[in-house]
């Protein structure tokens, strides 16, 4: 049989592109708001013992917080951002190679949006619990460790400026 | 997986941590040390105390200060502290923090022995025990007359039941079957709580294990010298080593046939972390050797706090507390009997 050996490349072709780029958007969100949520489990738990002992140090380190929130709302803006670029084709021109580039931007634009927060939440929390600790046994050494922390936070921004970049020239077929 | 710790620590231990090292903020530091140090009665001693973490447990006291009472309120705030970790931690923590308290069980039991055989008053015995290591029947031990006996009627019962397996003799109890004994004893929770650690994995694996093993090599060197000139066989002697650390198995082999101080420091300068300690002892004090494995400990507890993310703070925390609290008895020891240029002789900063 001829296409037998090619059975699995067609198979993956033939996959909607539609699913491609709903799933990149599912993951642009979910996995962003993962990533955000550990790294904030990470630094919560330690701030809350750290401050029994020093309770000065809560509203200072609450921005290691809003910095693994802010991964999470790169996320949403992200997922935002992909969704407008969902356009109906007509079903003849689904699997023209256009609408597939355009699916499969949208999916690689999720994906990196997605895994780069995940790491960057993991980052900043983890870099948040020391700082909070730290804090706790000595108030100079905070400012020092924020920047460490801003440091990591830049990680997710790149993974959000590529994944816009990827998204910008998924054109879907135009609809004549 | 080594170095990923970071990932779920804070799940369960996070909050423990993070309290612990805060409670670690609150030892005492040099500058605490150099104004007890300058103090000239119990009365100085308790009011410099007041000013530090240990305030709410000694302001209470009543003028005729004993030297006792004051280690005895000190030893109340670790086991407070201790408790309240405890009741807060979940498992694997919560065994670990049990394992810290058996050495303590350990030697309320051969306490309580020794004071039975000496013929002391049970409840006066287990005052002096260690908070940290009461077990609900201990009060029974005064009955037994044999270790078989007191196996089968108080510490089958105890955590400690599986360390006794190696000892168990129907000789009757007396001063130096009780030393092998609290010493094999020792040797089985010390090699149970290597095993243990290994088996949490990661970086409590290899911090415990290095301050485990000092342990087990300081307590190797203690028993090589206080069985100098005893009757205690070298094969005796040997079965108490431990078998892990630094020493294990070739120093062992060359320790247990020591018979002298000098002996013992030849086969211990070939290991350079022991070699230092050593070299700092002129002839012969034993004191001198005391306080500088204490320094020596001291200094390798305070590095388990440089990393984040593993239960040997825990344990170095315990440790450092207990620390303090023998260097303020000796303290107020010294500022009680008008020997303050002795001070310096056993304290071991900690900061």
């Amino acid at each position: 049989m001829v296409g037998s050996s090619s059975s699995w490349s067609t198979a993956l072709v033939k996959i909607s592109p539609y699913t491609f780029a709903a799933i990149g958007i599912a993951i642009s969100i979910g996995v962003s708001v993962l990533g955000a949520a550990w790294g904030i489990y990470i630094t919560g738990s330690s701030l809350i013992g750290a401050a029994v002992k020093a309770p000065r140090i809560t509203s200072k380190n609450l921005i290691s917080v809003i910095f693994c929130e802010a991964v999470a709302i790169y996320g949403v803006i992200v997922a935002i951002i992909l969704q407008t670029k969902l356009e109906s084709v007509p079903s003849s021109k689904i699997y023209d190679p256009e609408s597939l580039r355009a699916g499969y931007a949208i999916f690689a634009s999720g994906i990196i949006v997605g895994f780069a927060n995940l790491v960057c939440g993991l980052c900043v929390g983890i870099i948040g619990s020391s700082c909070a600790l730290s804090d706790a046994q000595n108030s100079s050494l905070f400012v020092k460790i924020l920047v460490i922390e801003i440091f990591g936070s830049a990680l997710g921004l790149f993974g959000v400026i590529v994944g816009i970049i990827m998204s910008a020239q998924a054109t879907w077929p135009s609809k004549g | 997986m080594y170095g990923f710790e970071a990932l779920t620590f804070n799940i369960h231990g996070g909050y423990l941590e993070a309290i612990v090292r805060g409670y670690r903020s609150g030892l005492l530091t040099a500058s605490d040390y150099n104004n007890l140090c300058q103090c000239e009665t119990l009365e100085d001693i308790k009011m410099h105390l007041s000013a530090t973490e240990y305030g709410p447990y000694l302001q209470n006291e009543p003028s005729p200060l004993y030297t006792t009472t004051i280690v005895e309120k000190c030893t109340l705030k670790l086991v407070d502290e201790y408790k309240h970790m405890l009741t807060q931690a979940t498992e694997p923590l919560s065994t670990f923090l049990e394992y810290i308290t058996y050495g303590h069980m350990i030697d309320n039991v051969v306490l309580i022995v020794t004071g039975t055989l000496h013929e002391r008053d049970v409840q006066e015995l287990l005052e002096k025990c260690h908070p940290l290591g009461m077990f609900d029947s201990i009060a029974t031990l005064a009955v037994a007359q044999n270790m078989r006996e007191l196996y089968r009627l108080v510490l089958v019962d105890t955590p400690l039941a599986p360390y006794f397996s190696e000892c168990i003799t129907s000789e009757d109890l007396d001063d130096m079957n009780i030393e092998i004994m609290r010493n094999t004893l020792y040797k089985a929770y010390l090699e149970d709580f290597y095993r243990f650690c290994q088996k949490l994995g990661g970086a409590t694996a290899e911090i415990m294990s290095d301050i485990l093993a000092f342990e087990a090599d300081r307590r190797a060197v203690n028993i090589t010298i206080n069985s100098i000139g005893t009757e205690l066989t070298r094969d005796d002697r040997r079965k108490l080593y431990s078998n892990f650390g630094l020493l294990y198995p070739y120093g062992h082999e060359e320790l247990a046939v020591c018979e002298d101080i000098d002996q013992v420091r030849s086969s211990m300068e070939k290991y350079p972390p022991y070699h230092s300690i050593f070299s700092k002892l002129s002839y012969g004090e034993s004191q001198v050797l005391d306080k500088a494995f204490y320094e020596e400990e001291v200094k390798r507890l305070c590095l388990a706090f440089e990393q984040q993310f593993h239960y040997g703070v825990f344990f170095a925390y315990m440790r450092l507390k207990e620390q303090e609290i023998r260097n303020l008895m000796w303290i107020s020891e010294c500022v009680a009997q008008n020997q303050k240029s002795r001070v310096h002789d056993s304290v071991v900063f900690i900061f």
